[in-house]
């Protein structure tokens, strides 16, 4: 199923002030990956499943949460196995994957739109220095809605490539993926300007 | 009112648009024409998507070119994937998106939010994750977003691609009753049928002006006769 999204419901996590989570989350994240021990992501995964069950999320999403984000996963397991040996890809893996499920549990109990509303106010005192504060909490909407859509691609990919019988083959995976993800962003993109986001020339 | 003044496009060496004259009044226009023939790079100049690179665009009296910025405030533009124009993760949220310029209070938005979802039949569907909609429920949800910025122009480049017969023409019903001027890019016959213009484009011209039934039945002879 489906990473990061909000779902309705009057838990403690939900009522939270927006700013708490989201600092809560910063400052758990950075502890979770500066602390380089294996011991980081195992504590990590413990606080981030404690939290998740206790606003009333239940099991069956974290699981869901988990397995939606295999491909990564395995991916960089691989990757960091093969680069700096078992023990680093566990730290850093590991560490990855409990920041993902940590920030998920934040937007899983946040509107996006309170979100924004808390990053505009915490960034407005930098728009003197030239940042745009509502750039910023627009990129950080679109990303949260982009993982579903990439999972939902990544998924589809992956079942085209079982369709034809291709089952194993890293090519038939990663090229369409790739593909298909910068045609998204392109649409996602045009779609932007058409509503207004980017009042700069088109093509 | 869109005018098309000696508008040619070209991507690369490549020209997929040439010659387009038309001043098109009537509250609803249709476009039909082969896969390529350049119907979307047609519907995209109208909101400066695509910049001709011969000719000009003027909408309400607007150069598009030139006032690019007003034109898009003006012009509403659906894609044919609704899964890429949805930008935040769920309806209720989208809809405020596209009301964060209009300087409403956050009861107001909340209120215009509500009032907007209900009249595309999506108000049970609110705070879902957009990415769980159905293909038809994100068109409309999609058609929702735009329209509640009311624009005076709507640009829908095959807005039913991905739907079922009812959802076709509950989406074809509501562009219908809108007090806009309405452009369509459609490969379904069944709605080019009953509207009162139609452009006919093949490799990137205009090959044919009239009304539904003349426009589809040019459609339909130009199919025939590249079928081979
Ligand atoms: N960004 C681009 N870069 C290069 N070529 C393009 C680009 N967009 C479209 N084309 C080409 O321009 C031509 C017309 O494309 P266009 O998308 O306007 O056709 P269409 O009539 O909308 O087709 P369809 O019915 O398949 O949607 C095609 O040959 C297409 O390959
Ligand atoms: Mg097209």
């Amino acid at each position: 199923m489906l990473t990061s999204l909000y779902v309705p419901g009057h838990s403690w996590l939900h009522r939270a002030p927006v700013g708490g989570k989201v600092l809560g989350l910063l400052v758990a994240t950075t502890l979770l990956l500066a602390w380089r021990d294996p011991a980081a992501p195992a504590l990590g995964a413990v606080v981030v499943a404690a939290v998740h069950l206790g606003a009333g999320l239940g099991v069956r999403r974290l699981l869901a949460q988990v397995w939606a984000l295999r491909w990564v996963v395995a991916v960089l397991a691989v990757l960091q196995w093969w680069a700096a040996g078992p023990r680093e890809a566990v730290v850093v893996v590991g560490g990855l994957l409990v920041a993902i499920l940590a920030a998920g549990v934040v937007t899983a109990t946040t509107r996006i739109e309170a979100m924004m509303d808390a990053v505009v106010g915490a960034l407005g005192p930098l728009r003197r220095v030239g940042v745009d504060p509502d750039r910023v909490a627009l990129a950080l909407g679109l990303t949260i809605r982009t993982v579903p859509a990439l999972t939902g691609i990544a998924r589809e990919v992956a079942d085209a490539r079982a369709a034809r019988g291709m089952g194993r083959s890293p090519r038939a995976l990663l090229v369409p993926l790739v593909v298909r993800a910068v045609r998204h962003a392109d649409a996602v993109g045009d779609a932007l300007v058409a509503r207004g986001v980017d009042d700069g020339p088109g093509e | 009112m869109i005018t098309f003044d000696g508008v040619g496009h070209r991507f690369g060496d490549r020209t997929v648009l040439r010659g387009i004259d038309l001043d098109l009044r009537e509250r609803f226009v249709g476009v039909v024409g082969a896969n390529g023939s350049g119907k979307s790079t047609l519907a995209r100049c109208v909101n400066g998507l695509v910049r001709p690179t011969s000719g000009r665009v003027v909408v309400d009296g607007l150069d598009v070119g030139r006032q690019t910025a007003r034109v898009r405030r003006r012009v509403g533009f659906v894609f044919p994937d609704p899964a890429a124009q949805i930008v935040m993760p769920t309806p209720a949220e989208d809809v405020a998106f596209s009301l964060r310029r209009a300087g409403l209070s956050r009861s107001q938005t909340t209120a215009r939010v509500e009032e907007t979802l209900e009249r595309f039949g999506l108000a049970g569907h609110a705070d879902h994750p957009a990415g769980l909609l159905s293909s038809g429920q994100r068109q409309l949800l999609a058609l929702a977003s735009i329209l509640v910025t009311e624009p005076d122009v709507l640009v829908c480049d095959e807005p039913t691609t991905l739907l079922d017969l009812r959802h076709t023409r509950r989406v074809a019903a509501l562009l219908h009753g809108l007090p806009q001027q309405v452009l369509m890019v459609t490969h379904d016959l069944e709605l080019l049928g009953g509207l009162e213009r139609v452009i006919v484009v093949d490799e990137g011209r205009v090959v044919a002006d009239g009304d539904g039934p003349a426009g589809v039945a040019t459609y339909r002879a130009l199919m025939e006769a590249d079928a081979c």
